[in-house]
């Protein structure tokens, strides 16, 4: 038994977070991450350039990593400084195209930006209703908040191909793409597809595309365990400073075992992502995955809402950035299947 | 034991159900049912309305142009505002000032403030809260000190909603900072356009501007603009805390709420069903209207005291505490319903025929995180608290 993180991870690690920490201060990521094209491109390819991508993918397909761990290294950085980059894009495209024996090699030197089309607008989380269909190598329907969408060059989508279900290449011009920013931060779009050309990626894909949802989940989870423990740290130090009726207010009782209780919820948080990461890849992956995004939404919620409440007024302004991760905490909970979603994954499997 | 109302006070609300029918016009209605910005103008064209028909000031007594409602009366109109999908009434001049002018203000006050309050001649805000004073208020430190026959004041106070519309503001100041805290503290007002006052937006979480900086340097205020007796600030401001609030727990606002949930989740595909079938999602809506219907009889059994007492308990501090959380909880369960389709930035699909969510629903996230201020102004859900275990506990 061993928890601590291997040499390489570790060294991942301590590089992201000092590269995040110089060049995306919370002050630079809220003028990206609020304004077209709601990231920044420049350091898009610093990130690569640090390992950011190929940290996500296997040997075989040319990465460099590729693990639940590795995975978790990355996106937890992400999540610490609020990083709008469509890097979520790329691991789930990543996955796929791993699956599909497909090269990488664009996708994972950064020239190529891919999102990953899977939510519809009446099936946001459960594929089976999906209704975008292949028909003679060319899709038609209707991809709905597809994160990271307004930056790709190119799209995998999921689509009904004759009994199954195929992922289908298009690229981001042959397809109507309308992007938009997002509440939180960051942007998504709605790619509408008719009789969009496309290239079959994969066929008979419920496989590949569930370990692309799994990886993602891996990935949102620890970037929200990342954004919690940043807020509980902003939310203990505020505490310790804000003075009211003459002493710091983290002397009153109340507010002290809440914060213990954010504490808490934050470990378990992490518990259950490192068995998520671990699980990540084997038979029993979706089914850890689905615990993990439960846990992540119900302690989320909790970890920003009493954050706001005990911050007082501040926590309520854009310029505090304690209100930026709070909302990036909440709205990772709708995405790839919130904490109602995952409960009764878990309670029918 | 009667939970029924009296025939007069049905026929009262039939009365308030059928005016929002005839009078509310159909943009301000739709501008309340999107959670999109009240803007001045239609808060001005709706309290017009409202003064009209005599029922814009629903605290006054009628000498001083009020309906001269009970706390029965006011309960109705709001729940029947709140059906109609009417704004509600910004309250620092009408809710605020008003009550305290009749109370505390001299003749001369009353004369003047109050008719241009009803007509809408004067916008008014409040300064109480300073960057060191919120919970603490009796903290503040925004200075007044008498030069002739002016005060002058210098300080800032925060939070000031809708101060960018305001014509005056409603000031507590420190006049004596040598004694007790409480015993120095004035109640004063400030004609915004004075030289030396100066507002500054706050942003919110959402990206929505309602607040305020207000800063203040050597501000020149006649003296005749002190409100009650100098240094008698604090029982100005206790009156104005424990005066009178019913709505206090929103249960209007949260009535039409859970419908408007249980409609959205009707519209809202979850699993190729609609969400409302969803059992999960249907328990959640279920536990917060078991809530609510208990929170409307709270509310009730809390009127009838204030009632038969003339005045309210300390009590109400539960409807605060109650009334925000259940509130907050149906704001959230909208969040879920939308799912993904909350997410997009207020406005960014505007235009494009691509919304996401229903009709009505693209704010609702927004809604959700600039709804967490009602558990921290008004008096903390956490200061509420502390009153009750004084008050309530004898502890
Ligand atoms: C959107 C918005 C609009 C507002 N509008 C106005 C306005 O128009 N005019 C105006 O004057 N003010 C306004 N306010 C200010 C509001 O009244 C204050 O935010 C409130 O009093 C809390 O003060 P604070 O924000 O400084 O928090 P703090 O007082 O610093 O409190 C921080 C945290 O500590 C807790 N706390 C403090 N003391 C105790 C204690 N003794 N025991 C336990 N917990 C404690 C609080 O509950 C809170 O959780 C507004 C605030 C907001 C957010």
């Amino acid at each position: 038994m061993n928890f601590d993180l291997t040499e390489d991870r570790q060294m991942l690690q301590d590089s992201l977070r000092r590269y995040l920490g110089d060049k995306y201060p919370v002050e630079h990521r809220n003028k990206v991450a609020y304004a077209e094209p709601f990231h920044d491109p420049s350091k898009w390819d610093e990130l690569v350039e640090l390992g950011a991508l190929y940290a996500l993918a296997g040997e075989d397909a040319g990465g460099m990593g590729g693990t639940g761990f590795d995975i978790s290294v990355v996106f937890e950085e992400l999540g610490r400084t609020l990083c709008p980059e469509p890097v979520l894009g790329a691991l789930m495209a990543s996955r796929i195209l791993s699956a599909a024996g497909a090269d990488q090699e664009a996708l994972l030197s950064g020239a190529t930006k891919y999102a990953v089309g899977l939510g519809e607008l009446d099936a946001p989380y459960d594929l089976s209703q999906m209704t975008t269909e292949a028909k003679g190598g060319k899709l038609s329907g209707r991809k709905s908040i597809v994160y990271g969408g307004q930056a790709a060059d190119g799209f995998l989508i999921a689509a009904k191909d004759g009994g199954s279900v195929s992922v289908y290449s298009v690229k981001a011009e042959d397809a109507s793409v309308t992007g938009y920013g997002m509440m939180d931060g960051g942007g998504a779009a709605e790619v509408v597809l008719e009789d969009a050309p496309a290239e079959l990626v994969l066929k008979d894909a419920d496989a590949a595309i569930q370990d692309a949802i799994n990886a993602g989940i891996v990935a949102l989870c620890s970037e929200a365990v990342g954004a919690m423990e940043v807020l509980h740290k902003m939310t203990v130090e505020y505490l310790g400073q804000r003075k009211q009726f003459g002493r710091p207010i983290g002397t009153f009782q109340v507010l002290q075992h809440r914060a213990v209780d954010m504490l808490t919820e934050i470990v378990q948080a992490r518990s259950i992502v490192i068995k998520a990461a671990s699980e990540l890849g084997g038979a029993d992956a979706s089914r850890y995955c689905s615990m993990a995004k439960n846990l992540i939404g119900r302690a989320g919620r909790q970890v920003a809402e009493e954050a706001i409440q005990m911050h007082g007024g501040i926590a309520m302004t854009w310029e505090y950035p304690g209100s930026h991760y709070a909302k990036r905490i909440i709205m990772i909970d709708a995405q790839l299947g919130d904490t109602d979603y995952h409960l009764m994954q878990v309670a029918a499997a | 034991m009667d939970l029924t109302f009296t025939p007069e006070e049905e026929a009262f609300r039939q009365e308030v159900r059928d005016f929002f029918k005839e009078n509310l016009p159909d943009d301000i209605r739709d501008a309340v049912k999107n959670g999109g910005e009240l803007t001045k103008s239609i808060m001005e064209r709706y309290h017009a309305i409202l003064n009209k028909k005599g029922w814009l000031a629903v605290t006054w007594p009628e000498e001083y142009g009020g309906p001269g409602w009970g706390p029965v009366e006011r309960h109705i109109f709001d729940e029947e505002s709140c059906r109609a999908y009417a704004p509600r009434i910004v309250p620092f001049g009408l809710s605020m000032l008003g009550p305290v002018l009749q109370k505390f203000g001299t003749k001369e006050q009353k004369d003047y403030y109050l008719p241009r309050i009803l007509n809408g001649d004067d916008w008014w805000c409040q300064g109480y809260s300073e960057p060191g004073a919120g919970s603490d208020l009796a903290s503040l430190k925004t200075r007044a000190v008498k030069d002739g026959d002016e005060w002058v004041i210098n300080g800032q106070k925060t939070w000031t909603t809708l101060g960018q519309h305001a014509d005056w503001i409603f000031c507590l100041v420190r006049t004596d900072p040598d004694v007790k805290q409480q015993e120095g503290i004035s109640f004063i007002l400030v004609d915004m356009k004075t030289p030396g006052v100066e507002v500054r937006p706050i942003k919110l979480i959402e990206g929505g501007h309602e607040v305020n900086e207000v800063f203040f340097t050597d501000v020149r205020v006649p003296l005749k603009n002190l409100v009650g007796e100098e240094n008698k600030g604090w029982t100005i401001a206790k009156y104005l805390l424990t005066h009178e609030r019913t709505g206090i727990a929103g249960v209007g606002f949260s009535m039409l709420e859970l419908e408007e949930v249980k409609e959205l989740a009707k519209k809202v595909m979850r699993n190729g069903k609609p969400l409302a079938e969803d059992p999960l999602f249907a328990a959640r809506v279920a536990q917060a209207e078991i809530d609510l219907e208990a929170m409307k009889i709270t509310n009730l059994r809390m009127l009838f005291t204030a009632q038969k007492q003339g005045a309210p308990g300390p009590e109400t501090s539960i409807l605060k505490i109650k009334g925000t959380v259940i509130n907050q909880e149906l704001k959230d369960l909208k969040r879920r319903a939308l799912g993904p389709n909350a997410a997009p930035f207020p406005g960014s699909l505007k235009g494009s025929n691509l919304d996401v969510a229903p009709a009505g629903h693209a704010n609702d996230a927004a809604r959700y995180f600039n709804n967490r201020k009602t558990s921290i102004f008004g008096g903390s859900n956490e200061i509420q608290r502390n009153i009750l275990t004084k008050t309530m506990l004898g502890l």
